[in-house]
């Protein structure tokens, strides 16, 4: 098995004089749950739609499944299925009939369509409504069938762009529990999620993107242990912030990077501890200048 | 229960094709509405032509074995129009990345909405037809002439609607398809669909007799009513070719470069 399912090298992207991914790095293991997590506009949906072959890239290298995205769209289609941000089906089909199209184009029989509909319509509670007009279904309902209509068939990297938003705590949570299904297949998930508990409860790895790069990265506890840490600032003697270091807050991490720096910074710089909430890091991780090297 | 996926296979090209003309047909017999005024206007305008403008336009009598292949026109244009809206509707609501990032030949879609189109088209002609001759329209034409004129129809139905299909694909909107659809259709009232070209102001008529429409016309009344058809049929025909591949090949291009962006 492949290591990586996903990985983009020094990728941009600008549309007009807008640059909207400036250099983006990023790999995702193979079957694994991946979080894309960054403020509105951070270039989350172009980055997904890069990757399952509806944008072109402008630069760098992208590769999904082990296909490039240029190069090889076939293979890379092939492989992935996509939910994007807004729901993507048929308004004027019934619930049943969008899942069988989907099914008779991913290449099913109509018996297999008919049995596999009726699975996912009721994985996704679907079952009672299933004979109505999508144009008459709820936010929620929408998305229901816009997630079954991307696992219809299986696929080793499942795109997922803000996939509970509009979702109520059920559906919420049995999503959750179809994603970590997915991976316990040995899929690949590539998620963007709002919210940070969200990536926290259920991804593997997280990145975070702001200004078109990853501005930190690592597993939940990797990032929960600095969030939810201690924060060691470092100033001038003119109380200018000059380096922020995220710790885990012990004696022993806090003494040791101390040590650490105390050869290479000026006698008199000042030390303070501080705890930061975990909105407050992703906040910063994502605003304020100043704040970025604090978590990376 | 049983939830495991079945693996990955790609549809065959004829599976895409049939499994997408089956939807746009279901899309046109749901849409009532439009199935219904497409089906209603050709009716109304031949008998507003026949009975309230006719007399006016030919005292003769004779005016309904003149207009009726207008109004077969006119009415396969507006037909064909309503697959600008249909495409412009897929390009824009998001179902057509789903289908982009699926391992199938996309452009099927539009292909789909084209079949019905036809289909739709076809059956209106019947209609228009019937009640033509239920009017008193009464052709000449042998079953030769007969089939000549279907498969003008056809081709020109099948024309117009890449064509809108191509404006759907590149307009911002489905309304903004809408309006593009509006300016073609008033092509017909400029050709000799309604009144002979010669009876228009010079200027006018050097539009009228230099238009794709008048051809056709021309083709379809000689065939159907035995009016002279000296070289209107090879006009016709290269018309319609030339703009069928025109529209074909727009519709491809601009269907490739129309980024996946809702
Ligand atoms: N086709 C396009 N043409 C012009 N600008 C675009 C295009 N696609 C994206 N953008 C711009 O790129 C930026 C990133 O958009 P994107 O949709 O990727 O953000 P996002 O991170 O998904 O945001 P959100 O959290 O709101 O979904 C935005 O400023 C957007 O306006
Ligand atoms: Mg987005």
């Amino acid at each position: 098995m492949r290591k990586y399912a996903i990985e983009v090298k020094g990728l941009r992207k600008t549309f007009g004089s807008q640059t909207v991914l400036n250099g983006l790095d990023l790999t995702v293991p193979a079957g694994t749950i991946h979080a894309l997590l960054g403020p509105n506009g951070a270039g989350k949906t172009t980055l997904i739609n890069i990757l399952s072959t509806l944008v072109s890239p402008d630069e760098g290298s992208v590769r999904v499944a082990g296909y490039d995205v240029e190069k090889e769209k076939d293979g890379v289609k092939r492989s992935i299925s996509l939910t994007g941000q807004f729901a993507a089906v048929d308004d004027i089909l019934t619930a049943e009939e969008n899942l069988r199209m989907i099914c008779r184009l991913s290449g099913l029989s109509k018996e297999q369509s008919q049995v596999r509909s009726q699975q996912l319509l009721q994985q996704f509670d679907l079952t009672p409504s299933a004979h109505k007009r999508v144009k008459t279904f709820s936010g929620g309902m929408r998305r229901r069938l816009d997630l079954a209509i991307s696992l219809v068939t299986s696929r080793s990297v499942v795109f997922l762009d803000e996939p509970t938003t509009g979702l109520d705590t059920i559906s919420r949570r049995a999503l959750w529990d179809i994603i970590l299904g997915l991976r316990d297949q040995g899929i690949t998930i590539f998620l963007t999620t709002q919210y940070l508990e969200e990536a926290d409860q259920l991804a593997d790895t997280i990145a975070v993107i702001n200004d078109g790069r990853v501005v930190a990265s690592g597993t939940p506890a990797e990032l929960k242990s600095r969030i939810g840490g201690e924060v060691i600032e470092l100033s001038d003697s003119k109380d200018q912030v000059i380096r922020t270091i995220p710790t885990y807050g012990n004696i022993h991490d806090v003494s040791r990077t101390l040590q650490e720096l105390s050869h290479t910074l000026p006698k008199d710089t000042q030390v303070s501890i501080r705890k930061p909430s975990m909105d407050d890091v992703f906040l910063a991780l994502t605003t304020k200048q100043e704040m970025k090297g604090a978590i990376s | 229960m049983n939830t495991s996926q079945p693996s990955v296979k790609s549809a065959s090209l004829w599976v895409t094709n049939s499994v997408f003309i089956g939807r746009s047909l279901r899309h046109s017999i749901r849409n009532t509405e439009a199935l219904i005024m497409a089906i209603m206007l050709p009716v109304m305008l031949m008998l507003l032509f026949t009975f309230v403008f006719g007399g006016a336009i030919d005292t003769s009598g004779n005016y309904v074995n003149y207009v009726v292949p207008g109004i077969i026109l006119l009415c396969a244009g507006f037909g064909s129009s309503s697959t600008g809206v249909d495409v412009s509707n897929d390009m824009t609501n998001g179902i057509i990345e789903r289908f982009r990032t699926m391992p199938i030949q996309a452009i099927s879609v539009i292909t789909g909405h084209v079949v019905a189109s036809l289909v739709r088209n076809l059956l209106a002609t019947g209609v228009v037809i019937a009640v033509a001759l239920l009017v008193g329209f009464r052709p000449s034409a042998n079953v030769l002439e007969w089939l000549g004129a279907l498969g003008v129809i056809f081709l020109f139905i099948l024309t117009f609607t890449w064509l809108f299909a191509a404006i759907g694909i590149v307009a911002g909107s489905p309304s903004a398809a809408s309006g593009y659809g509006f300016i073609l259709l008033f092509l017909p009232y400029l050709s000799s669909a309604f009144v002979p070209t010669d009876t228009m102001p010079s200027w006018l008529q050097g539009i009228a007799d230099h238009q794709p429409i008048t051809p056709v016309i021309e083709t379809i009344r000689g065939l159907l009513t035995g009016t002279p058809l000296q070289q209107q049929g090879w006009i016709a025909i290269c018309w319609c070719v030339g703009i069928l591949l025109i529209a074909f090949l727009w519709s491809i291009l601009a269907f490739r470069k129309r980024a996946g962006r809702r």
